[in-house]
């Protein structure tokens, strides 16, 4: 048995430890926003949180994640409302949409170091987020305004 | 006379008394001391420097070798990408070093980086400190001259603050060794690990003479 923590429930995983993360978030524990897209970490489709962290859940064993927080794009926010998901919205990012959960999940890490990045601070974070369809100047747009919603939000506190 | 020979036993007696008393204590002493004290450490074994210029330069022609193939010199880069493959172009995603060599945002090393290899072709290769040097001390090899390279790895304040026996040691380095363990796929520097640190210690311990090149 293995313990992991996905969206603040705890799980007990019968497992491989060897399992990709990946296939546990989906197929075990049922949450299918996560995407698979190359599993050679090469897309960022699979992106969640590792205790904060970006991880490709493809290529992370869940023995890695055993007793760690995993937060997956279902568990990013209460009600869709984290200022990237926001964001996304306003600016109609996705066309597809497959990346977008992987896309997010990058911007929210870059959006919680750095509260008013650059196109050059853009670029550097999410370089390992691919989107056939092309929506990189969407993306782009998009994290300007949630880091906007994101200061007026800490503003208004 | 013969008052004293009979009394000469009772005083042999009292100085064999004292004597047995006394080597019991002496041994009680040395017991003690020896509860008492820590146990030696073990000496390290001194470093000793031979100079021997022709011998350290053609022993630093074999760690240049080994530096300079895709193993080593793919997380030693001019810029502030790693390289990537056994040609060592640059890292596809073009992850940036960061201020720790970690990297930055959701581009860290261990984001894809796990603490071991992931099996399959064109994987991520893995280990636990997955890092590029950090900002304020590169330690680029890429481009460097045997000569260039020798002087900046025995340069303290270039080398990561390594004294001569901190560089010895590194030869065993977790992620040095990862080296001879790259993942599927990926070439293997130019000798084996052992002849590389036969190699690295001749050259340091001959004088670690860099190459007139």
């Amino acid at each position: 048995m293995i313990n992991i923590n996905v969206n603040g429930t705890a799980h007990q995983i019968e497992a491989d430890p060897n399992t990709p993360l990946l296939w546990v978030i989906r197929d075990i524990i049922g949450l299918t926003g996560t995407k698979f897209g190359c599993g050679v970490a090469q897309c960022g489709a699979c992106v969640v949180h590792l205790n904060g962290e970006a991880v490709r859940s493809c290529v992370t064993k869940v023995s890695r994640a055993e007793g760690q927080n995993i937060v997956t794009i279902e568990g990013l926010s209460a009600n869709n409302n984290h200022p990237a998901q926001l964001a996304w919205n306003q600016e109609q990012v996705p066309q597809c949409g497959y990346c977008h959960s992987g896309q997010i999940m990058s911007a929210a890490v870059l959006l919680r170091e750095n509260n008013n990045p650059s196109d050059a601070d853009i670029d550097a974070a999410m370089a390992g987020n691919i989107c056939r369809c092309g929506t990189y100047q969407r993306i782009r747009k998009a994290i300007h305004t949630a880091a906007e919603l994101q200061r007026k939000e800490s503003a208004s506190k | 006379m013969k008052k004293q020979l009979k009394n000469k036993p009772r005083y042999t007696s009292v100085a064999k008394a004292f004597a047995v008393v006394g080597v019991l204590l002496s041994a009680i002493a040395i017991m003690a001391f020896g509860l008492n004290s820590e146990p030696e450490k073990t000496k390290a074994t001194p470093i000793v420097i031979r100079k021997d210029s022709v011998a350290s330069v053609k022993a630093f022609k074999q760690v240049y070798s080994v530096l300079m193939s895709a193993r080593c010199m793919n997380c030693h880069p001019s810029g502030n990408v790693p390289l990537q493959g056994d040609d060592s172009h640059l890292h596809t995603m073009s992850p940036q070093r960061g201020v720790d060599g970690k990297g930055v945002y959701a581009m860290k090393c261990a984001n894809c980086h796990q603490a071991t290899n992931t099996p399959g072709l064109h994987t991520p290769p893995g280990n636990p400190n997955w890092h590029l040097p950090p900002a304020d001390m590169k330690m680029i090899f890429q481009g460097r001259s045997p000569r260039q390279l020798a002087k900046q790895i025995i340069d303290p304040k270039q080398n990561g603050h390594k004294d001569m026996k901190k560089l010895i040691a590194h030869a065993d380095d977790g992620l040095v060794l990862s080296g001879w363990n790259p993942g599927e796929g990926r070439t293997l520097p130019p000798m084996s690990h052992a002849a590389f640190k036969k190699a690295w210690i001749t050259w340091l311990t001959t004088g670690a003479y860099a190459p007139k090149k």
